[in-house]
């Protein structure tokens, strides 16, 4: 029986240890806001915070996470208002949003690791998240407004 | 709280040639809109289909199923005063699922914050024309919204004057109240809901609209859009994260060849995958199979992860069929080779064969670009409950309507059986608008009894998509001894979109040809357009701004060349071809123009001149540029917008491109959300930018080579544009909506290109750029 702490709440799961927490997540614990996009680690869609780390849970198993904890979207803030969701609001970053529940865990744990990147640190930093609508200098944008105060 | 109280800081690096500062408010939607509720309301008798009485004409009418001009479909005014309106289009990241009830509210002067939005199940006889596709809503809408709201708003009046004794002429309509100013009375939208659902519908040809000074939302980008908050907290729903009792996960192998078949497949590896349940062959339809599904066999699971271990474990043998051989390096040739010899003339004027010999100089331009794949990030996903005779689907469609046709059609069911939810769809770009995986969703429901999610995953996406049309477009310019083009020939050898409908079609559509090929606006005295024959080895289908992106690419570049052939300016040499300000005389007959009246919307080389002048101006062309930087110019009339763009590229020693700056003029004709017309063209800059620098989807033996976003490439954001500045042209009083989600799109290619060729005096003729600057 494997164990993980997600979003603040104890989840244990029996099945196949090497499945993909992403498909734990949106088919076995029902928190869809974590996004599928390609399974490789390759476009960021699924990106959720494990401990502190920015990780893509598309190749990330159930397994590697046991006994630590996992924030999700759904988790980042109670009210939705943190920082960096914030700042999404006001620059209207999203098209599609699809995308975005990855873009913004990805900000957030940019933020938590350095609170005040620069362009060139934000642009780095969120490389490994695809945005096909192209939302791209928005979140920059937005990113820079949440490491400033929103 | 959430007002933007700085802009200038914001936007301290997005600079905007909008001249306004884009305020955004943030509607707490969610704690006003509980419940729909709607008791008493306007949602009562059968709809009224009413044709459009327009201010000028649109090609709405003409859609299938036309246009709804009926508040009691669209509108509903609860007794709390909570107004629902509906939004009967996909929302795919235009933002039409704010803009289009946006309208409404304007016009029936319902305040946006008591406002909610419920999306429209697939239904065109009640709501009309569904067919999220072709920069279409806001064209289509703008005026029948119009009217819808002015409907509600009417009869919200005449309750209230009924009610208060007074002639309806003294009362009015003000911020979600009505009020007779000469007594004072107010009563709330809430308050009357129940009178005015007694109205009867005014007349189409009666109603008074708003006097566009009096607009508080349209034209202003200060509202945004209504799924924000959802999206930013994981809480919008697209349609994978529908979930029903019981539901499987299905995944499915499908034939990698265009018309391959199975042969025969051995279950028992995937059978033993923990959480699979299991395997079963899917119905597949023979080639060209339009949207129905390719067959195959299909996973069933507790959960995603286990329907795609087992479908690794499975062993399949297929018969690939007729396009066992397509390989993109041998296709190519032949498309060159087509290109090069006499096609099917679709347009002459003059003679260009005589001009061209005469010509004093020819230029010549062989361009190239690959199929694409479209990568919306959500990829192709649909869930279906099928119980008897009854189907139910929720999927992210771009055409509800033809789903449900399709789904009728596929499990043999009338219409009515069928209910189609729209989700929101992450990403659309043309691949939505085909619903093969609802179908598959639906079969596999079916068969299994119970509901079923079908998920494609990224390589399934790249490998049996509806690719965009691989093409060679050659263009030959005649110029005589003062440098003027006296001829042009182009020729476009593409397979159709149509070959996906029938068999053996070797020629492109009208709506092909009128993307850029027939419709092209230069005024010179001998032209000839031909279509040489190009037969089809895969399914094709609409992409984002589809035949437009190498028309563009073409014709764009070869001003470019045309420009350096006679030493003169890119911009100059534009604008000489394009020639003097004038609506153009359709060159051929039944011209497709985008399926819009040539009276409301004709080629206007006035327009065309202009975006060419704005983006020269706001975008600072000839500006002095750092060593190995070059600018670029290309203008486009795509659906029957008017878009010009300037990019300004660096290459440095060893070919690594960026693009520091990028100026966009769109004339778009009346807007109701320029925030959301910004958006679409930052992200066309984006798009245009992928597939000029990556874009390529290649077969071998058949099959497509690529497979997810490590060999498909799309710009990231280390590699986006610096500075994307949007110049949006102020409409006239009465210029009627164009399209904004497409047209960014195609001048945005040759525009580098043509940077390309003033950083570095190397001419690409082939997209993608790959490593062609490279030494």
């Amino acid at each position: 029986m494997i164990k993980v702490k997600i979003n603040g709440q104890e989840q244990s799961w029996d099945g196949d240890p090497d499945l993909p927490l992403l498909w734990f997540l949106r088919d076995e614990a029902g928190l869809t806001g974590t996004k599928f996009g390609c399974g490789k680690a390759l476009c960021g869609a699924c990106t959720v915070i494990v401990d502190k780390e920015a990780v893509r849970s598309c190749i990330t198993s159930i397994n590697d996470v046991a006994g630590r904890e996992v924030t999700t979207i759904e988790g980042l803030h109670p009210d939705g208002d943190h920082p960096v969701q914030k700042a999404w609001r006001q620059v209207n970053v999203p098209q599609c949003g699809f995308c975005q529940a990855g873009q913004i865990m990805q900000a957030a744990a940019l933020l938590m690791d350095n609170p005040k990147p620069s362009h060139d640190q934000i642009r780095e930093a969120m490389s490994g998240n695809i945005c096909r609508c192209g939302c791209y200098q928005r979140i920059e944008n937005a990113v820079h407004l949440a490491s400033t105060g929103v | 709280m959430n007002f933007i109280d700085n802009p200038g800081k914001l936007h301290n690096f997005q600079k905007r040639g909008f001249e306004k500062n884009i305020k955004v408010e943030k509607i707490s939607r969610r704690n006003i809109l509980k419940g729909l509720g709607i008791t008493g309301g306007f949602v009562l008798a059968a709809p009224v289909m009413t044709r459009q009485a327009f201010a000028y004409e649109t090609g709405a009418g003409k859609m299938p199923h036309g246009v709804v001009v009926d508040p009691r479909v669209f509108v509903a005014v609860a007794p709390d005063g909570i107004v629902t309106i509906l939004a009967h289009r996909s929302e795919m990241g235009t933002g039409v699922r704010t803009s289009l009830p946006l309208i409404v509210a304007e016009e029936m002067e319902a305040d946006w914050s008591k406002v909610k939005v419920q999306q429209a199940h697939g239904d065109e006889v009640k709501f009309g024309n569904q067919d999220t596709d072709g920069s279409r809503s806001t064209r289509h809408y703008l005026v029948p919204m119009r009217q819808i709201g002015a409907s509600a708003r009417t009869m919200l009046e005449q309750a209230a004057a009924k009610r208060w004794g007074v002639p309806a002429t003294e009362v009015k309509a003000v911020n979600h109240e009505v009020v007779h100013s000469a007594s004072g009375r107010k009563l709330g939208f809430g308050e009357l809901a129940a009178d005015a659902a007694k109205e009867s519908v005014p007349a189409v040809e009666g109603l008074k609209l708003k006097d566009p000074k009096d607009f508080r939302y349209l034209g202003k980008g200060e509202v945004g859009i209504v799924d924000l908050h959802d999206i930013t907290t994981g809480k919008a729903r697209y349609g994978a994260d529908v979930r029903l009792p019981g539901m499987k996960y299905a995944v499915i192998a499908r034939p990698p060849v265009t018309g391959g078949k199975l042969t025969s497949f051995d279950p028992d590896a995937a059978l033993k995958v923990p959480g699979v349940e299991k395997v079963m062959k899917v119905q597949g339809w023979p080639w060209p199979s339009k949207f129905q599904p390719l067959g195959g066999v299909a996973v069933i699971a507790r959960n995603t992860g286990a329907a795609i271990k087992g479908r690794d474990a499975l062993k399949l043998v297929w018969d690939d069929g007729a396009n066992a051989k397509y390989d993109s390096v041998a296709y190519r040739k032949e498309l060159e080779e087509a290109s090069r010899k006499p096609g099917l003339v679709l347009r002459k004027e003059g003679d260009a064969d005589v001009a061209l010999k005469s010509a004093d100089k020819v230029v010549v331009g062989e361009y190239y670009i690959p199929h694409l794949a479209h990568v919306s990030m959500e990829p192709p996903v649909a869930v279906a409950d099928v119980k008897g005779d009854k189907a139910e689907i929720w999927a992210p469609v771009q055409s509800p309507g033809g789903t449900r046709e399709d789904v009728a059609k596929t499990l043999g069911i009338p219409e009515g059986n069928v209910t189609v939810n729209v989700t929101l769809l992450g990403g659309g770009f043309g691949r939505k608008s085909k619903c093969d995986y609802a179908l598959e969703a639906a079969l596999l429901s079916k068969e299994l009894g119970a509901p079923v999610k079908v998920q494609w995953t990224r390589e399934d996406d790249i490998h049996n998509g509806f690719l965009h049309t691989v093409s060679v477009e050659r263009i030959e310019a005649g110029l005589d001894k003062d440098g003027k083009v006296i001829a042009w020939r182009h020729r476009s050898v593409a397979p159709s979109i149509a070959s996906t409908f029938a068999a053996g079609t070797v020629h492109q559509a009208s709506f092909e040809i009128g993307m850029g090929l027939v419709d092209m606006p230069f005024e010179i005295a001998n032209i000839s357009c031909e279509n040489p024959e190009a037969a089809a080895h895969t399914r094709i289908g609409w992409f984002r701004s589809v035949s437009n992106i190498p028309r563009a690419f073409a014709v764009q570049s070869m001003v470019g060349e045309i420009a350096n052939a006679t030493g003169r300016d890119q911009k100059e040499t534009l604008l000489a071809l394009i020639g003097s300000p004038r609506i153009v005389k359709p060159a051929v007959k039944d011209l497709w123009n985008y399926g819009e009246p040539y009276d409301s919307y004709p080629i206007d080389t006035a327009r065309l001149r202009r975006v060419v002048e704005l983006v020269a101006d706001k975008g600072e062309w000839g500006r002095q540029v750092p060593k190995g930087h070059g600018l670029g110019i290309a203008v486009h009339r795509s659906f029957v917008s008017y878009i010009a763009t300037i990019v300004e590229v660096a290459v440095d020693e060893k070919g690594k491109l960026t693009v520091p700056r990028v100026d966009t003029a769109i004339d778009c004709g009346t807007y109701v959300n320029p925030e959301r017309v910004a958006s679409q063209i930052e992200g066309a800059a984006i798009m245009g930018l992928s597939l000029a620098k990556y874009g390529a989807i290649t077969f071998k033996d058949g099959k497509v080579e690529q497979n997810n976003f490590d060999d498909f490439q799309v710009v990231r954001i280390d590699e986006a544009p610096l500075v994307t500045n949007v110049h949006i042209v102020p409409p006239g009083p009465d210029t009627p909506p164009s399209g904004v989600g497409e047209p960014g799109v195609p001048p945005f290619a040759p525009a580098l290109i043509n940077a390309i060729f003033a950083a570095t005096g190397k001419r690409i003729r082939t997209l993608p750029i790959g490593k062609q600057l490279e030494a």
